[in-house]
């Protein structure tokens, strides 16, 4: 896997081509000269380094979905080829295999990036170049950019709906935001800071904290958020721990006693895959918020899950919801690509807002002109078995937002490529550019 | 004379089940509700069934908190999975025959379990089980419903075992403090009640009080809240100082194989984390393989690891000793960048082998929960990592110390040459050294496998902080190490609470750099030839 390039990658589906070729040769008499060539996707997914753990996954989806798809005939008569490279979870590294995806491999779009600061080193290459990235994973926010799509949950599509929910169905008046000391938690608590005093929740019922990258010993954090709860009012937790600090939290939550009815925590970066590495047992009951869970019982989520383990040949294998965004993201790439017959940037790009795609949970995700897409919000509670149980949702698809109304910086600026042709164009002032 | 004691029996059935009609009819409505899906229907079912008085409220409520109750969406019946596996209807009370297939579980979220809790607590409140009967006190004062009151008072009379007692009082104070009704007199006694239990739980009650409570009781209230105040906060130092014991052992059972390999070798090895990364996979395989040949022995997994980890990791590190870091003798900057490529390929082949998520290594029953010891909370597995490394460190004292190995180790240590000259076998030494260094990272590996992921990238975590506790001890010194570990831990957990995790880390640093200038060879510096070498 290490080695995956764009001709190891090519070798399996060029032999595929032959089928594919003679099948097309039946439906039309002549093939196009052009046809010979392929429309190269390129993969920005970390398959070493910290953050493997999570881009691993993705990188499997986006193989699968391209198989997928060329198995239905291609992309305007021609296959697709997945250009896979590793940015190995070195942020600069991401932004020199971006610009070799697009230089080198000249690939029409990329799908790729967890982390917001890797998102944010590649910017200036897409930018420059003129190039298509699509980001699957739930993020800060406070951001538009022309050359980016943006398909997983902004701020006010996951944490606070989430946080809504705590306040009205569990009465909770105390709040520990407990985040990893990086940009993704710190926004998002600024965020749910600012929205929790506005809803009348005083100062003193607010304690934020934040612990370094892969904090694995939380004896003193839990103790305190013990403390914090006796006060007499209900307290919850909203947990922004990334990554691998999740595991020894939980296991400590776990063995310190604080039970989801007394204490509960609700996380946004926990999924599936994170709990495959714990006993779920003591954490029934803690909640995650999310677009997509597994366990949802829709017709498109079976067919998924059922081809995804097939496709990864191992039954155990679970699904998450970055997954689903890139199945979203992909659906609508093609769409596009469809509707304008070329892959040519600037005209997909402008194609784009306004495309829908079926999500896995049975609704119908739309991208908006601020490259940000509608997505259905649910609230899951962790099973004994590694999944989440939905116990609450949103009424229809929440619209993503670029830019949040709770934060002093932002609520005047809005994003739209279509009529404003800009991503942080200020109300007030009237200008494009804050 | 059977068949008339037979026929007695059944007159007294039916003329109880006739006196109790109206009560079963009630049952048999409420407990038809939890088919319809929906919380809200479960919560009202849940109340219904208790408040009906019937004798399977009890059995019905448990089943639903053990997720073995279930309805069929069909023809919308409840049955309770009984612990036996067999299928009960939960309306009549009699064994389902030709029950419907696709059964689906009645759903539960918090509030519910809550609700649960409470109705439950205050059914078995009389109940002829001593701990049951604890359960439900406990119950009772976090639910503090004010129904179960007069089953309270009743439970409270006949109860004969002192714990229980005390819990039962416990909960009736609950319920009274927050129950407006009751005179005033009986409410600041409950002040009284629940300040000497003096835990969070009571200060929570106590501050809870609402802003409309006589002015009389909300300054006991306060009173109290003050006095479990200033007592929780003399149990926080302990509570700190424990903290930092146990961080100490982390660190300390992390650093114990650098102190051989880096300390008494002089080898920079950077690939030492990845030794106890591969101590915690061979920690999941052994689980694996009981889990799939014998789950009975599964307690055991840890205890069976923990030699097959020294023994894996032992015997890696004796490959990479005769393969790499033979050749690198001398060279340090070579040796670190050689073990940092190391490190590097046994992840990424750790990686490839294993898949990139975590794995889930299953922690023993005598290693899960934790117990109250006067104001703090002590967790078993961190007790018995402390334990066990303590027993790791004075195992290793002891070897080196009494066996020859041990010696020629320390031999070779402090003069090389004089070493081969008394006929001692150098570079087997060196092999072996580095062999039982890497072994008891592994063996660290089982035991961190407990409390941290077991990813490909467990190791990076420890790399540093073992660097800077051998370097912070003293490099060639066990006791330095020893001493080092627990020196960061308890300041670390003392610095946390203020500080923060992230800035704790960092004035860790800060320390730990000033004190090295000041004292360069750590806290116990070794004296002698050893140290021209």
């Amino acid at each position: 896997m290490l080695t995956t390039n764009s001709k190891l990658a090519g070798r399996p589906l060029s032999r595929r081509w032959l089928g594919a070729a003679a099948g097309l040769a039946l439906g039309f008499t002549a093939l196009p000269a052009g046809a010979q060539d392929t429309i190269k996707v390129g993969i920005l997914h970390s398959l070493s380094g910290t953050m493997a753990i999570s881009e691993t996954t993705l990188k499997d989806v986006m193989l699968m979905l391209i198989e997928e798809q060329n198995k239905k005939g291609g992309l305007l008569g021609k296959k697709l080829e997945p250009v896979v490279v590793d940015p190995a979870s070195n942020w600069p590294l991401f932004a020199e295999k971006a610009r070799e995806l697009i230089s080198k491999h000249k690939v029409a779009v990329v799908f790729g990036n967890w982390t917001s600061v890797s998102r944010k080193s590649v910017l200036p290459v897409f930018k420059e170049l003129n190039s298509i990235l699509f980001y699957p994973v739930q993020y800060e926010g406070e951001e538009s950019e022309r050359n980016v799509f943006y398909t997983g949950a902004a701020p006010n599509q996951q944490a606070i709906p989430a946080v809504d929910y705590l306040m009205k169905e569990e009465k909770v008046q105390r709040w520990v935001l407990e985040g990893t000391d990086y940009v993704y938690p710190r926004t998002t608590n600024k965020i749910l800071e600012a929205y929790l005093k506005s809803k009348g929740v005083k100062p003193e019922d607010i304690s934020i904290n934040y612990t370094p990258f892969g904090h694995a010993d939380w004896q003193t954090r839990i103790a305190a958020i013990k403390k914090f709860g006796s006060e007499g009012k209900k307290t919850a937790v909203v947990s922004t721990i990334n990554g691998d600090a999740n595991v020894p939290f939980y296991k400590e939550l776990g063995n310190q006693g604080v039970k989801a009815k007394d204490i509960p925590s609700v996380a946004f970066s926990v999924g599936e895959e994170e709990l495959a590495g714990i006993d779920t047992k003591p954490l029934i009951g803690h909640l995650a918020a999310w677009n997509y869970f597994q366990s949802i019982d829709t017709p498109a989520n079976k067919e998924f899950i059922a081809k995804w383990k097939a496709f990864t040949k191992n039954p155990k294998r679970v699904s998450n919801d970055p997954m689903e965004a890139h199945v979203i993201g992909f659906a609508m790439w093609v769409k596009a690509v469809q509707k304008v017959g070329t892959t040519d940037p600037d005209k997909v790009i402008d194609a784009l807002p306004g495309i829908e795609a079926p999500n896995l949970t049975g609704g119908m995700s739309k991208m908006l002109p601020n490259h940000h897409i509608t997505k259905p919000v649910f609230i899951g509670e962790v099973r004994d078995d590694g999944q989440f149980d939905v116990v609450w949702k949103t009424e229809g698809l929440v619209p993503g937002e670029a830019w949040s109304p709770y934060l002093e910086g932002s609520k005047d600026l809005v994003a739209d490529w279509v009529t404003l042709k800009c991503g942080n164009y200020n109300t007030k002032t009237r200008k494009c550019g804050s | 004379m059977r068949a008339l004691t037979r026929i007695v029996a059944l007159i007294a059935a039916v003329v109880l089940i006739g006196a109790s009609a109206a009560r079963a009819q009630g049952y048999e409505a409420a407990v038809a509700r939890f088919a319809a899906d929906s919380f809200s229907e479960t919560d009202a079912a849940i109340s219904a069934v208790a408040a009906s008085g019937d004798p399977r409220a009890a059995q019905v409520i448990e089943a639903l908190q053990d997720a073995r109750l279930a309805f069929s969406p069909g023809d919308r019946k409840v049955y309770i999975r009984a612990k036996s596996g067999e299928l009960i209807d939960a309306a009549t009370g009699r064994p389902a025959v030709g029950a419907p297939a696709g059964l689906k579980p009645v759903r539960l979220n918090n509030r519910l379990r809550r609700s649960v809790d409470a109705a439950l607590g205050a059914l078995t409140l009389l109940s002829s089980d001593p701990g049951r009967r604890l359960e439900a006190a406990q119950a009772v004062f976090k639910s503090r419903d004010a129904g179960a009151l007069k089953t309270l008072d009743a439970a409270i009379g006949r109860e004969s075992d002192s714990r229980i007692k005390r819990a039962l009082t416990e909960a009736r104070a609950a319920v009274v403090l927050h129950l407006a009704e009751a005179p005033l007199s009986e409410r600041m006694d409950a002040v009284t009640v629940i300040r000497e239990r003096g835990d969070q739980d009571a200060r929570a009650l106590l501050a809870a009080l609402p802003e409309a409570t006589p002015d009389r009781l909300k300054r006991a209230a306060a009173d109290a809240v003050g006095a479990i105040d200033a007592q929780l906060a003399m149990w926080d130092s302990v509570q700190n100082a424990w903290y930092g014991l146990s961080l100490g052992s982390v660190l300390l059972l992390a650093a114990i194989g650098l102190a051989i390999t880096f300390g008494v070798m002089g080898v920079i090895n950077m690939a030492h984390g990845e030794m106890v990364m591969i101590g915690a996979y061979t920690t999941f395989v052994v689980q694996e393989l009981i889990r799939a040949h014998d789950p009975a022995l599964f307690e055991y997994s840890l205890v069976a690891a923990v030699p097959l980890a020294f023994l894996v990791a032992g015997l890696l590190g004796v490959l990479i000793e005769r393969g790499i870091i033979r050749f690198l003798y001398g060279r340090p900057l070579e040796t670190l960048l050689a073990t940092w490529g190391l490190s590097l390929v046994l992840q990424q082949a750790v990686r490839t082998s294993f898949g990139p998520t975590n794995r889930d290594v299953g922690a023993p029953s005598w290693m899960s929960g934790a117990f109250e010891l006067g104001g703090i909370t002590i967790t078993y597995n961190r007790l018995w990592i402390i334990c066990f490394t303590l027993a790791v460190f004075l195992l290793l004292l002891g070897l080196l110390r009494f066996t020859r190995l041990g010696l020629e180790m320390r031999a070779v240590t402090q003069n090389r040459d004089m070493a081969a000259v008394m006929g001692i076998r150098t570079s087997r030494i060196d092999a072996l050294t580095f062999g039982l260094g890497s072994g008891v990272a592994g063996i660290a590996g089982v035991a961190l496998s407990q409390i941290d992921n077991v990813s490909p990238n467990l190791g990076q975590g420890y790399i540093i902080d073992s660097f800077m506790v051998v370097v912070f001890g003293g490099v060639g010194n066990l006791w330095g190490t020893l001493v080092g570990a627990f020196t960061l831990g308890i300041a670390n957990k003392f610095l946390e609470p203020y500080a923060g995790a992230v800035l704790g880390k960092i004035a860790i640093l800060v320390l730990i750099i000033l004190f090295i200038q000041k004292r360069p060879r750590g806290l116990f510096a070794l004296k002698g030839r050893a140290v021209e070498a």
